[in-house]
């Protein structure tokens, strides 16, 4: 049985990631951003996973753990924060809020 | 011994008055002041004539006492203790202290009564008490300096007691800025001291100082230098040449101060701190020679500016550090007793001067100015009867207490071992000039036609708590001169016997020892030994008191028999008149030498280029940077979230390129 070597895990994680920069930088609804943020973060978890895998070690898999708690919160709190931004301002446009600045 | 033990309580006393009330003062009623102005003050008194009872019944031998109360100030080997102690001279001065300041109190519920600030007033005065008698009973240099300032400051208040008086305001800072000048000598003063000695007691100084040998003029040292400090000091607070000009502007301040602070005490403190430390000076002919010499021009100088003035008060000012130059004449020559008792007789005489001289001024409803007075001692005769005494006693005529004092300065002026006929003159003309404006004072303002409305200026005699002072010290300024009597009829003096003991101690008194047995041998080796009526009939006709006379006849002849006569003299002596009048314009070469000079350089140096320049520009400048960068860097916060997140994403590249980078170079 052949094993895929840990470069095409990497490589797949860089592309992602890279996707998810593209995405976090040029699209301007606030749910595409933050899907792109869970992008970014799942690339992270499949080069920890990648690592753990390659060297025989459990620390990156605790890791991926904890992203994934974290990942959850941040679901939780973003999606708020996202529904009470539509509330006052019955657009997810994040050009359109732009208010706090000098 | 309950007082003798706790030295501290007469220093407390007028303390405590000073803050009840200073603190509690304003809403009381006068009675409720005066009580505790005059309380604290003549309770101190008591317990001063109770501290010398028991320092008579010290055992034989002791000259000084002294106690320790707690350690003041702990650097290293430097060491001030918060110590007192008490010997003949700290009695003299303790005496004349408290007796005169409660006399000025009970003058000043009279003179005061209908001034606003009565408790202030009232408050300033005991803190002056206090600080007075700080300076005299200190046990070292450093505490004695406590008092030294302090006296300062409460000069300072009080002649700036009216302080919505412009010029009252102005003398206040004239006469503490002059003082600071010397001041600053008697601080480098203190310091050389602890220098050479690594102490600051007196009873240490003092016995390492009797044992150097004593400096010649050719080989002037250390201690020379330290004297000289300690005199400049002296200089300011005493207004000698050339740091006189602040006493005759301090008569801004209200009249019982002038008669306290400016003739009776604090200007004296000068004499005291020379007479204190004369196991210094007495080791330094240089320093002895200075003192000597700049009493005895002072003598002389300040009195020929008395001669012209007009304002009562600057006369009196005028002849006070001319008095003082007396003082420091005596002690020049080595005859600090005779030097500390004209102090004495002079606080009676010139308090008495002063206080009357308040008197006439609050008779006259204000009115300060002689020409505007005359024909007054029939109005006002208590006042006059007691400025005649007084006049009497400062002109030197027999009998009275500035002759014993005046008369024993001149003497060791001019036959004691370090006498010089220039001194003896110099003292003999102004004792002549001190004569002559004394008596032309008198005339001016008792005698003659009255020179003002009399429909407008209602005259009246002072209420009894004016006048009771004044009769006190009018007695005073005639029996206070009597420890001496037996030095007339050659027996020795009392007064001089008396604090004997403290200028004996460290072998000070020798020069005025000799210089009296030389002029007893003088007078052996003319084949006559002098017989006490003599002794007196030379004392008596002296010339000092021959031109004690004759200041006065001339006087007389000016003002009462040919009153038109100063007025032409004047005229044909318009260049030397000008020149009194406008005090030898010193006031005017200082605000050009010193003043002006200053102003500019504060003004144009410190002010315009140090200050708004380099201090407020560097300020304003760092400032500045950070405005203008915060505005450059506030363009970065946009409010664009996706500006945001690319800045984020080029941080995390440029900082991923650098640890790789790092990593890459460290590899």
């Amino acid at each position: 049985m052949s094993v895929v070597p840990i470069s095409y895990y990497l490589v797949l994680s860089a592309i992602l990631f890279g996707l998810g920069v593209v995405a976090f930088v040029f699209k301007r609804n606030i749910i595409t951003i933050f899907m792109a943020i869970e992008l970014m973060l799942n690339a992270v978890n499949l080069a920890f996973v990648a690592f753990a895998r390659a060297w025989g070690q459990l620390d990156g898999l605790v890791f991926v753990f904890f992203v994934i708690v974290v990942a959850a919160a941040e679901a939780a709190v973003g999606l708020a924060i996202v529904i009470t931004i539509y509330h006052s301002r019955q657009t997810l446009n994040i050009e359109r809020v732009n208010l706090l600045k000098f | 011994m309950p007082i003798l033990n706790h030295l501290w309580i007469i220093l407390a006393l007028p303390l405590a008055g000073a803050a009840v009330n200073g603190l509690l003062g304003r809403n009381w009623s006068k009675n409720i002041v005066n009580s505790v102005g005059i309380g604290s003050v003549s309770l101190s008194f008591l317990s001063v004539l109770e501290a010398i009872r028991e320092f008579s019944q010290l055992p034989e031998g002791q000259l000084t006492f002294f106690k320790n109360y707690f350690n003041w100030i702990s650097a290293g080997s430097f060491k001030v203790d918060f110590a007192l102690q008490l010997d003949h001279l700290t009695i003299v001065m303790l005496l004349v202290v408290t007796f005169v300041s409660l006399l000025v109190h009970i003058y000043s519920t009279g003179y005061m009564a209908h001034e606003e600030g009565y408790y202030r007033f009232f408050a300033y005065l005991n803190l002056f008490v206090f600080f007075m008698l700080t300076l005299v009973l200190a046990a070292n240099i450093v505490l004695m300096f406590v008092g030294w300032e302090g006296v300062g400051l409460c000069s300072y208040l009080l002649i700036g007691f009216w302080f919505l008086k412009q010029s009252a305001i102005s003398a206040g800072k004239k006469a503490f800025i002059t003082t600071r000048i010397g001041d600053f000598g008697f601080t480098v003063g203190i310091l050389l001291l602890f220098w050479t000695f690594s102490s600051v007691d007196f009873g240490t100084i003092f016995a390492k100082a009797a044992n150097m040998p004593a400096e010649s003029p050719q080989q002037a040292g250390v201690l020379t230098w330290i004297c000289l400090l300690l005199f400049a000091g002296a200089i300011g607070k005493s207004a000698q040449l050339p740091l006189y000009v602040w006493l005759p502007d301090a008569m801004e301040g209200p009249t019982p101060v002038s008669a306290l602070i400016h003739a009776a005490t604090m200007v004296t403190a000068g004499v005291y701190m020379v007479a204190r430390m004369h196991p210094f000076f007495s080791r330094s002919p240089v320093a002895m020679f200075i003192v000597a010499a700049v009493g005895a021009l002072t003598a002389f100088y300040a009195a020929t500016i008395g001669l012209v003035q007009t304002d009562i008060k600057k006369v009196l000012a005028y002849s006070t550090v001319s008095q003082l130059g007396y003082m420091f004449l005596g002690c020049g020559v080595g005859a600090y007793a005779a030097g500390i008792f004209h102090l004495m007789t002079h606080a009676f005489f010139k308090g008495l001067l002063f206080l009357a001289a308040g008197s006439v001024i609050h008779a006259m409803g204000g009115e300060q100015d002689m020409r505007n007075m005359g024909g007054l001692r029939k109005q006002i005769p208590v006042t006059y009867w007691t400025m005649l005494i007084a006049t009497l006693a400062i002109a030197g005529i027999p009998g009275f207490a500035g002759f014993f004092s005046k008369d024993e300065i001149l003497d060791a002026a001019g036959s004691g071992t370090n006498g010089h006929i220039g001194l003896w003159l110099l003292g003999l003309v102004g004792a002549g000039l001190t004569s002559f404006y004394m008596f032309r004072l008198i005339f001016l303002t008792f005698f003659g036609q009255p020179r003002f409305d009399e429909h407008k200026v209602h005259v009246h005699e002072s209420p009894r708590t004016m006048t009771v002072p004044l009769v006190i010290l009018a007695l005073l300024s005639i029996v206070g001169g009597w420890f001496a009597a037996p030095h007339l009829i050659g027996r020795p003096d009392r007064f001089e016997q008396f604090l004997h003991p403290v200028f004996a101690a460290y072998g000070a008194q020798a020069g005025m020892e000799q210089g009296a047995s030389l002029a007893g041998s003088a007078g052996e080796a003319g084949g006559i030994s002098p017989t006490p009526a003599m002794e007196l009939f030379h004392a008596l006709t002296g010339p000092p008191v021959v031109l004690a006379v004759f200041g006065l006849l001339v006087a007389w002849w000016f003002y009462i028999r040919k009153p038109e006569a100063p007025k032409k003299l004047a005229e044909n002596l318009r260049g030397l008149y000008k020149l009194l009048l406008d005090k030898y314009y010193v006031d005017e070469i200082y605000a050009a030498l010193v003043i002006h000079p200053f102003l500019w350089i504060s003004t144009n140096v410190l002010w315009h280029a140090v200050d708004e320049g380099a201090i407020d520009g560097t300020v304003n400048g760092l400032a500045h940077v950070a405005r203008e960068a915060g505005s450059q860097a506030r363009k970065l916060q946009s409010g664009n979230a996706r500006s945001y997140a690319t800045w984020v994403v080029i941080g995390a590249v440029g900082f991923t390129a650098v640890m790789l980078g790092v990593w890459g170079m460290v590899r």
